[in-house]
């Protein structure tokens, strides 16, 4: 009981951080049609700036998870100039370009992170200091139920900004039709420079949620991540804020559970195959809409 | 067969012959005096990328369709021919029989697995089929990964040293004539038809289907021809070598090439698979520059650098008679209208 429990929270918290990075190649998806591979190599940015800024944090006397705003900052401004420089010119050209473009810049992201920083792994400590939590028997991280409780008003918060605001309006006009939204005022390059910001800031602080549970940050963390966040926003269905989480939280739990009851050297085969099935079953993710394809 | 397509082949089986020849004496002569041993080895290297690079612009540039995960199908080929060689060592087979024998499990292997995966993955199309074939390769790694007879993960070593130089440019001169013969026949024009609209194919009849599914195994199985060749010059291998990465390295290779160009393979994956030979110190540097160059590409010249033309020898050597014949000034005119013949050609090689 207490080893379910504990695999629960695991599972729910590793879920958490799926879900956070799903949340921007399914906003970013869903307004250009377009995979940002380099998505999960803005979280290896962001863990390298809490690397570097965390014991800055902590030396000035600050509470070091402070340093996630930096990160934040930092993470969006390299989605934005990446968008800038390397995603716009070849915007209209089309998805395959899209597609390559976005391998070449996660390609570039995670080789200049090698350069610039070198290929030993480097480890960030003392994000949170909180106390284990013991219910049922089973020893629990606070930390772990910061991270569900961070993710999840992340979330929230993230749809209430797409629902309720003028912004969020704009973002979910654009896809339906560019020409007509660029003819009701909505400024599109702004608006997809926007979804990139907050795509990118939201993988800093699932890179700050990463780095509490697993205090090590190597320049290919972003690709392997962000390859199950992106089967993450699949399974839930691409281009849905709630379909994000639903997915990251199933990854998540499956990725854990196969690992502690049934075979550790093949969670990320069952990870894998549960994407192949969702996509033959139902292309369109679970809470996805499925869009009929003109001739 | 007409005369003119007889000559056009012997043209190139010459130009093949004269490059395999020029290499050799280099070779031979110990111009390079003791780093021969080492080109070579970049050459044979160069050898197997070309394949492998090759047969993924049967896909990305023939069908238009993404994969991912090519690396996967090698890494079927590598084990799959690795094991075979291993059982079959022990009997006494001359080198190169064992040599073709490899390539040819691997890729038929290679080839099983292509048709095992294509035929759910290929009725998504884009970037979930590009998804697909990621998660397929990963699947196919994580289940060498834990299989006994691949080494459980750890390094498998011990392979009989077959892929030597000669073996490796002739059997890459095979592998090229197919597939350049391949995107010539029905089979690969119908392909191409898919690409350019696959409603209005299949409006005509065309079981678009059954093409892509065999465009995909065609594509694995020298993807495994080229595993094979892998597994027996490095001796040694792990399953992780096969990973995301190398797939990626393998797609940039035939997008700076020029999808749809087998030429633009040819040079790209020679050129890319030797540079970082060559230059040692800059090898950090090596996938970086590849980055930059590759969005450089997509911005500047989204087909490639070689977009969809392709190198003739023939037509080369009746530009040049032509230059020769007409005087300078005509020449610009004429230079359009000249039609190409249709042939294939690996002489443009390291």
């Amino acid at each position: 009981m207490s080893l379910f429990i504990q695999s629960l929270i695991n599972g729910l918290n590793q879920g958490a951080i799926y879900a956070l990075i799903a949340l921007g190649y399914t906003m970013v998806y869903g307004i250009i049609r377009m995979i940002n591979f380099a998505h999960g190599d803005f979280i290896m940015v962001g863990a390298y700036t809490l690397f570097y800024t965390v014991p800055l944090m902590i030396h000035q006397g600050m509470p070091p998870w402070i340093a996630v705003f930096i990160a934040i900052v930092v993470c969006t401004v390299v989605g934005v100039l990446v968008e800038r420089i390397a995603y716009r010119p070849v915007r209209a050209a089309g998805s395959m370009s899209a597609l390559i473009t976005a391998l070449a810049m996660s390609l570039f992201l995670e080789n200049l992170a090698m350069v610039v920083f070198g290929a030993n792994p480097k480890s960030v400590t003392g994000i949170f200091n909180l106390p284990y939590l013991t219910i049922f028997g089973a020893k629990l991280q606070e930390k772990y139920l910061l991270t569900i409780g961070i993710g999840v008003l992340m979330m929230v918060g993230l749809q209430l900004f797409v629902k309720k605001t003028k912004l969020g309006k704009a973002m979910r006009a654009v896809p339906q039709d560019k020409e007509a939204s660029v003819l009701m005022g909505v400024n599109v390059n702004k608006i997809i420079s926007i979804t990139f910001a907050i795509g990118s800031a939201l993988a800093a602080v699932a890179a700050l949620m990463y780095c509490s549970t697993y205090p090590r940050c190597t320049t290919d963390m972003g690709s392997m991540m962000g390859l199950k966040a992106f089967i993450a926003a699949v399974l839930g269905g691409i281009g849905s804020i709630p379909g994000a989480m639903v997915g990251g939280i199933i990854v998540g739990l499956v990725e854990i559970f196969v690992k502690v009851y049934v075979a550790p050297g093949w969670y990320e085969a069952i990870t894998y195959s549960l994407l192949i099935f969702v996509l033959l079953i139902k292309p369109s993710g679970i809470l996805g809409k499925s869009v009929g394809e003109k001739v | 067969m007409s005369k003119k397509k007889k000559i056009s082949y012997l043209i190139n089986m010459a130009g093949i012959l004269f490059v395999f020849l020029v290499l050799t004496a280099v070779f031979q002569s110990g111009v390079l005096g003791n780093r021969t041993e080492y080109i070579k080895g970049i050459c044979t290297t160069a050898c197997y990328t070309i394949i492998m690079v090759a047969s993924l612009n049967l896909l990305v540039g023939f069908m238009g369709e993404f994969s991912l995960g090519h690396a996967g199908f090698m890494s079927v080929g590598a084990y799959a021919s690795a094991i075979v060689t291993n059982v079959l060592y022990q009997y006494v087979i001359p080198d190169g029989a064992l040599f073709i024998i490899a390539l040819l499990v691997g890729g038929i292997t290679a080839a099983i697995a292509g048709v095992l995966v294509g035929i759910p993955a290929l009725r998504l199309r884009g970037d979930y089929l590009a998804i697909v074939t990621v998660a397929f390769a990963e699947i196919i790694r994580v289940a060498f990964c834990n299989f006994k007879i691949t080494g459980s993960g750890r390094t498998m070593s011990g392979i009989a040293k077959l892929s030597t130089f000669n073996w490796c440019f002739w059997a890459m001169v095979i592998c090229l004539t197919f597939m350049f013969m391949y995107t010539r026949s029905r089979f690969g024009r119908t392909v191409t038809a898919i690409r350019e609209d696959y409603i209005a194919a299949s409006a005509s009849g065309i079981n678009v289907t059954f093409y892509k599914v065999l465009n995909f195994a065609i594509s694995a199985f020298f993807a495994g021809v080229g595993g094979a060749m892998y597994a027996h010059y490095m001796t040694a291998m792990i399953p992780t070598n096969f990973n995301f990465n190398y797939s990626a390295e393998m797609l940039t290779e035939v997008i700076i090439g020029g999808t749809g160009s087998l030429t633009g393979s040819i040079i790209g994956a020679a050129f890319l698979s030797s540079l970082p030979e060559l230059m040692r110190q800059f090898a950090n540097y090596r996938m970086l520059a590849y980055s930059v160059v590759l969005v450089l590409v997509m911005i500047f010249k989204p087909g490639g650098i070689f977009g969809k033309w392709e190198f003739s020898l023939t037509r080369l050597l009746s530009r040049i008679k032509k230059f020769f014949k007409t005087p300078p000034k005509k020449q610009k005119e004429e230079g359009g209208s000249i039609d190409g013949e249709t042939n294939y050609s690996g002489t443009e090689n390291a």
